[in-house]
Parts: C-alpha cells; sequence; structure tokens
C-alpha cells in the first residue's frame, strides 16, 4: 500500500466534457500523479469503487444506475465533489424535466421519425429512467461544488492541488465565474 | 359568456383613455372586470393604441395576479391563504366549496360559472376566514355562509343582488388613543400650512418626529423637505394603501373610517412639495372601498379641499386619482408602487435616486403609507407636542396595531410605542401564547421569553401586523406558510430571491415531511443569510426571516422532524421510478431503488 491520496471519478447523466478538462491539466498531470492514484474511473476501467479520499462526480443523476453508483461513491469516498454544470444543476439532461417521461419515451422509441420496429426498451439489463433528472446534492450530501461547463483544466487542478496540500480551497476570480 | 359581451364595450373601454402608456394597467383592470379576462383582441388594440409592445403587455398581464389570459368563472372567488386564515379553517371550507360547487381548487368549471382558488392575505385577518368574489371582500366564513354562497352561485343571482351582510367588514377598533380619539375638523390642517407657510409645516413636522408607519420607520418631515427641495417641473404625492403585509389591516380601517383624514395628509404634503397630482394606490382587495374613497374625493371638491384654488388660494391647485392594485405584494414597496402607478410590472427599481428625487415619471415623489398621511394632517391640527406627548424619545407618537390570531379580541388597536408586548397580549386577551409574528410574513418571530420587548422602531418595528400563536399551534405550518408567500409574491427579477424563495420552500418541505437531517437545518440558515445579504429589495432581503427566526428562537419544532441519520434524498427515489416502471411493464429488483440517505 502506499499513502497516496486515492481518487474515484464517475460520469453520470453527462458528457464526458469534465473528464476531458480533467485530462486537459497536461503535464501537471505528471506532478499530480506523484500523490495520487485512481481508483474506479473511466480511465482505470475498475468497476468496484473501493476505500477512496476523493470522488469526482460529473452529471446529474438521471437513471437508476446513476443512483447507486452514487451513493456507492458517497459510502466509500470521504470528500465528494460535484463537478461541473450537469451535477450541480442537471444541466442540458435536465431539459427533459419539461416533458414528463412518458412523452421523452414515446417520442425517442414509439412516435419520432425514422424507427424501426417501435418499442420502449423493457429490458431488465437496462436501467429505469427517474421521472426527473436531479442535481446530485438532492440525492446525497455534497460536500464541494465546481461549477463551469465544463470547469476549466485550470480550476480542477487548482482544486486538487490546494486539497492536496492542506490548504483553504480558493480560487482565482475566473476560475469559477463565467460573467 | 365572452362573446356575448358587445365588442363596443370594449372600443369604449380603450377610447376613454388617451394614449397614454401609464394607463396600461388600470386599462387592463377593467378590462378583466369587464369580461372576466384579457381578450386578444385587447391586447392587440392596447398595442397599438399605447404604442407598447405585445411582450410588454403580457409580461404585465403575467405579472398581476388578477389579470388572466384564460377566462375565469363567472363567480371568481378566492379564499385568503394566510396563517391566520388557515387557523381559522380556510382550508376546510376551500375543500368544501370545491366540493358543493363542483369546481377544483385553482380551476374554472367546465360550464364557466365559478372558479376558485387561493390568494394571499386579503387584510380581514380580525374577520376571517375570507374570500375576494369577484374582487369584493366576504369575511366570517362559515360552513353556513358556504351553503348560502353555493346557492347564490347555483341560482346565478347577481353579485350586487347578494345580501350585503355577506360583505359586511366591521371596523372592530379595540382601543384608542390620542390619534382616533382627537377629532379631526376638515382642512384645518390645510389652512395651518397655507397660514403659515411650508416651512413651518416642516419644522413641526421635524419636531413631532413622526415616522414611516409603512414599517421602515423613515422621518416624514425629512422626506417631505427633501422631496421640496428638489427642482423639478412637477412634484407628486402617492399614498402606498398596498397593505399586503400578512395580517395587516390597520389602513383598511383609516381608508373605511377616516379617508377624510389621509386626503388631508395628502393635501397638506402637495402644499408643501407643491405638487398638483396625487395618487391613492389602493391594493386590489379594497376594490369595495372604491366607490366611497371616490365619494369623500367628490366632497372635498365640493368643499374646495380639493380641485383648483384651494381654499382660496391663488396657485394652489390638487386633486387626487386612485388606482387599483391587481394582487401583487411587491407593489408595497415605494419603487416598485411607482412603477405598477406608470402602468408596468411592479419591480422595484435601484435605489438611490430615491423616488423623493426621481419617484412618478421620474419627479421628485413623496410616497407615505396611509396612517403617516393621516397622523400627518393630525399633527398639522394639534401640534408636535401633542403628539410627542405619548412613545419614547425614537419613536414619538402611537401606532395602529392589526391584532389577528389567537386571542379573544383580534381587531385594531392604537398603543403608543414603548408598549410591552406583554401588555398587548394582555389587551387582546390572548391566553397561553407560544410566540406573535410581529410586522407580517416579512417582520419577526418573537417568543414568550421576549413579551417583555417593546413596539417601538428602536425594539420591535412593525408597519401594523401582530399575529399571535398559541401553545397549540405548529409553528412550523405559520413558518411554511409565509416561505410560500414569499416564493409566489417574489417578482422575479434578481435570482436570490426569485431562485431562493423556491429553494427555502423545497428544503422547508423536505423538512416539514420528516425527510431532513441537521445537514438541512445548515442549508437553509446558510441559504437565508445568502439571500439576506445579496437579494435586490427588502423582499428577499427578509423573506428568510420567518425560517431563521424560527431556527434562532424555537430550533425545536425543526428537530423534532429530523431523520438521524446524516443525509437524506430530497426526494422519494422509489416512487421516481414508477412512471419507467408503468411504461416498461418491469417490476424486477432492478426497478427498484432502496430509500433513505448514506
Amino acid at each position: 500500500m502506499t499513502n497516496k491520496v486515492r481518487i474515484a471519478s464517475a460520469s453520470l447523466a453527462g458528457c464526458f466534457g469534465c473528464h476531458m478538462s480533467l485530462l486537459d491539466i497536461d503535464e501537471r498531470l505528471i506532478d499530480l500523479v506523484a500523490q495520487i492514484e485512481f481508483d474506479r474511473t473511466p480511465l482505470t476501467d475498475i468497476k468496484q469503487i473501493g476505500s477512496c479520499d476523493v470522488g469526482l462526480i460529473e452529471g446529474g443523476v438521471c437513471n437508476a444506475e446513476n443512483v447507486e453508483v452514487l451513493k456507492a461513491f458517497r459510502r466509500h469516498c470521504n470528500i465528494l465533489v460535484a463537478v461541473g454544470a450537469c451535477a450541480i444543476n442537471g444541466g442540458v439532461p435536465a431539459m427533459r424535466n419539461q416533458y414528463s417521461l412518458a412523452e421523452c419515451l414515446e417520442e425517442a422509441y414509439l412516435s419520432g421519425s425514422g424507427i424501426d420496429n417501435p418499442q420502449i426498451p423493457s429490458d431488465p439489463e437496462l436501467p429505469l429512467l427517474l421521472n426527473q433528472v436531479h442535481p446530485v446534492h438532492e440525492v446525497v450530501w455534497i460536500d464541494y461544488f465546481l461549477p463551469g461547463c465544463p470547469p476549466s483544466a485550470d480550476t480542477i487542478f487548482t482544486f486538487l492541488d490546494e486539497l492536496l496540500s492542506g490548504r483553504p480551497i480558493q480560487f482565482a476570480y475566473r476560475q469559477i465565474h463565467y460573467d | 359568456m365572452v362573446e356575448d359581451k358587445p365588442k363596443q364595450t370594449l372600443q369604449n373601454m380603450l377610447n376613454d383613455r388617451e394614449s397614454d402608456p401609464t394607463h396600461l394597467l388600470q386599462t387592463l383592470i377593467e378590462v378583466q372586470q369587464a369580461f372576466r379576462y384579457i381578450p386578444h383582441d385587447a391586447i392587440d388594440r392596447l398595442a397599438e393604441s399605447l404604442g407598447l409592445g405585445r411582450a410588454f403587455i403580457l409580461g404585465v398581464i403575467e405579472f398581476y395576479s388578477f389579470l388572466h389570459l384564460e377566462p375565469r368563472g363567472e363567480y371568481d372567488i378566492l379564499l385568503s391563504d394566510n396563517a391566520t386564515d388557515q387557523m381559522q379553517g380556510s382550508r376546510l371550507l376551500a375543500e368544501l366549496l370545491s366540493r358543493r360547487l363542483a369546481v377544483p381548487i385553482g380551476g374554472t368549471r367546465g360550464d364557466y360559472r365559478v372558479s376558485l382558488g387561493y390568494t394571499s392575505c386579503t387584510g380581514m385577518g380580525d374577520q376571517g376566514p375570507a374570500a375576494l368574489v369577484n374582487g369584493r371582500a366576504v369575511t366570517r366564513l362559515s360552513s353556513e355562509r358556504i351553503d348560502r354562497m353555493v346557492s347564490l352561485i347555483e341560482q346565478a343571482l347577481p353579485l350586487d343582488q347578494w345580501p350585503s351582510e355577506l360583505f359586511a367588514v366591521t371596523a372592530g377598533v379595540k382601543r384608542r388613543d390620542i390619534i382616533l380619539n382627537s377629532d379631526y375638523s376638515a382642512g384645518a390642517a390645510i389652512r395651518h400650512a397655507l397660514e403659515h407657510g411650508p416651512e413651518a409645516l416642516l419644522d413641526l413636522l421635524e419636531q413631532s418626529g413622526l415616522r414611516g408607519c409603512g414599517g421602515a420607520g423613515f422621518s416624514t418631515g425629512k422626506k417631505w423637505r427633501f422631496c421640496a427641495g428638489a427642482e423639478a417641473a412637477e412634484h407628486y404625492v402617492v399614498c402606498n394603501a398596498d397593505e399586503g403585509e400578512p395580517g395587516t389591516f390597520k389602513d383598511r380601517y383609516l381608508l373605511q373610517a377616516h379617508a377624510d383624514r389621509l386626503f388631508e395628509g395628502m393635501t397638506l404634503c402637495a402644499a408643501v412639495i407643491g405638487a398638483r397630482r396625487g395618487f391613492l394606490y389602493l391594493r386590489g382587495e379594497y376594490r369595495y372601498l372604491l366607490e366611497p374613497l371616490h365619494k369623500t374625493l367628490q366632497q372635498r371638491r365640493e368643499h374646495n379641499l380639493l380641485g383648483r384654488s384651494i381654499l382660496g388660494r391663488q396657485g394652489f391647485d390638487f386633486d387626487i386619482e386612485i388606482h387599483l392594485g391587481a394582487g401583487a405584494y411587491i407593489c408595497g414597496e415605494e419603487s416598485a408602487l411607482i412603477e405598477s402607478l406608470e402602468g408596468k410590472r411592479g419591480i422595484p427599481r435601484n435605489r438611490p435616486p430615491f423616488p423623493v428625487i426621481q419617484g412618478y415619471r421620474g419627479m421628485p415623489t413623496v410616497v407615505n403609507n396611509v396612517e403617516t398621511l393621516a397622523n400627518a394632517a393630525m399633527i398639522a391640527q394639534q401640534g408636535a407636542a401633542w403628539f410627542r406627548s405619548v412613545g419614547t424619545a425614537q419613536s414619538p407618537g402611537t401606532k395602529l396595531l392589526s391584532i389577528s390570531g389567537d386571542c379573544e379580541r383580534p381587531g385594531i388597536y392604537e398603543f403608543p410605542f414603548g408598549t410591552p408586548i406583554g401588555e398587548i397580549l394582555a389587551a387582546c386577551q390572548a391566553h397561553h401564547t407560544q410566540a406573535v409574528q410581529i410586522g407580517g410574513a416579512a417582520g419577526r418571530l418573537i417568543p414568550a421569553t421576549e413579551f417583555g420587548r417593546t413596539l417601538a422602531f428602536e425594539d420591535l418595528a412593525t408597519g401594523g401586523s401582530f399575529m399571535v400563536f398559541n401553545q397549540g399551534r405548529e409553528l412550523l405550518k405559520a413558518i411554511d406558510n409565509f416561505s410560500r408567500f414569499f416564493s409566489h409574491e417574489s417578482c422575479g427579477f434578481c435570482t436570490p430571491c426569485r431562485v431562493g424563495t423556491s429553494m427555502l420552500v423545497r428544503q422547508l418541505g423536505k423538512v416539514m415531511v420528516g425527510h431532513a437531517t441537521t445537514k438541512d437545518l445548515d442549508e437553509l440558515a446558510t441559504l437565508g443569510t445568502l439571500m439576506r445579504q445579496t437579494s435586490h429589495c427588502g423582499l428577499g432581503q427578509t423573506a428568510a426571516n420567518p425560517i431563521l427566526d424560527g431556527l434562532e428562537k424555537f430550533p425545536g419544532i425543526f428537530q423534532a422532524r429530523l431523520r438521524s441519520t446524516s443525509f437524506e434524498p430530497a426526494f422519494d427515489l422509489d416512487a421516481s421510478l414508477q412512471e419507467a416502471r408503468a411504461l416498461t411493464g418491469r417490476n424486477d429488483p432492478g426497478a427498484h431503488l432502496e430509500g433513505g440517505g448514506v
């Protein structure tokens, strides 16, 4: 065992844009890796999360699997961070909240254009959709929120760097404001 | 229904108005009254004749609760939904009405005979539960009165033929002090001003120490002096009779019983600041007062107390118009009120400039509460020493209180400033009092340990609302009621208030249904403090008061409902899969989620 800080991440109802931004840290990633190691992330392809120090959540909560993953992260991470607009507000996926779930599925699988063999998928392998898309903090307690669509690489790096160093987390204005 | 109305009516209504955009709101109110909604036709014609965009007009219509784009029933019933109405059983009566008339609450019956819904406090806290039927106040609702209303509605008897006792609004004065005990003689205050000149009157007002009775307590003398000193082509005086603070009804009494004093006060102000036009902004809920108020104005014109050359003074021309509100609490804020007077959505302006420098139509404007103006008239007549004979050094004189809730004698009370809360409770015969909400929903929640505190600007300021809760009441319900009130009444202009008021309701809802943890209480406090610090106007800055005061003074009522877990989801996880289960026909273990938090 090392005493490196263990980090996990997941993309729920998101576009992986926040993860791309994480990778955008570029060569600073090399410094970072000296201090951290990854647990379950889309980068490592580990399926089950183990005990972690930090969990980064991208995306909102749109289906039953998202709920399970999010709860597993909360159980295993000391610090859980909502990363990006979708995790914080539901973002683009939450635009479906204007419609009922039935309307969404009917449009996508029954009445939309170019549909062959119309039917609403009901395979037990597929996670069921929630009535509405929710921000992550409505399902579990969240310790930090990193705004942005996506938060810039700089913002993510600053956050991790300060967290690792034990300093109070502070950002330059432009890192978390978009006006 | 609507189509039967001759097209001519609409045309006449529009022709009566000059093509002045500031008439938009008043015209819309008339159209709503005549047609029970605003037809698209009317919007087009108004857009053309007033030179306004359709979107602007739609924005105004959607802003005011009493204007509708869809037809309302012939009988449009709105039940007052203040905490005190609910304590008197209004919710059950609403359900009874809904059943008896076969109309859903919040809906209109298929035959357009009747609509039913809730509205914010209608200012009848001492004689509730109350309702508005086509804008007219019905008081003291009971199941017996509901039966009578149902039968009148089913007979389709026109409202003006309903028995008048249904609409009876009693004065209900339970305690008088120097103001209400003094006789008023019409014109005496104006004569005083004309004899001694404006400067002497301003001195007199400043000596009296009169402060704004709407709640903020700004020096009336100073306000008038600022306005008088502002150079401009026109000056205006506006009386704020948009008494919307839940639980307040003392202005209703003044407008009903002492309108003459109020108009005298306005005329006095006009003499001092040099105004030629004045406005009384009357909340839509008090529409039943419109006719008597017009009558009083007419009498004053006949006695040369209004109009040209008032009391024979050449060049002293002044008259008063009455503008109606249309169900928007925010219009009680003076700059929002001015926007509304100008026919627009009632969105508070940036201050400064204050209305005394740039108010109505950008001109210096005094906006005063009903009670302030009536008091100013009495001070001009009786003198500053008389006014200072009661009250405290910083809060001279008396305050009219509207007392409602759990007491044997609700009603209007005139108390000198400096009176302890306990003494007021004894006077209205309140027993086993748990708490008092002073100053309305935006005011403060006072526990029994603080009943020694006093009614005064330097201690507990109030615009007049005084709601009593006894020990049998669930305070959290009242706090929830106030929070919902603010989320409904937020004008939507600034984010902290628009979003914050809704978030408070949801977060408090989580507490109410027993899903919250201590972390949710921390969130409530953080959110409330943020709103207090960052909202654009007083509404957002005070909207969290009931919750913050509750958390501070009555933590037990929140904690009793908390879960022992560290966090609970904001919604029912398994129930939110129900629709998907129905659509896919699945009920396997994977189609369910365990509830509870982590």
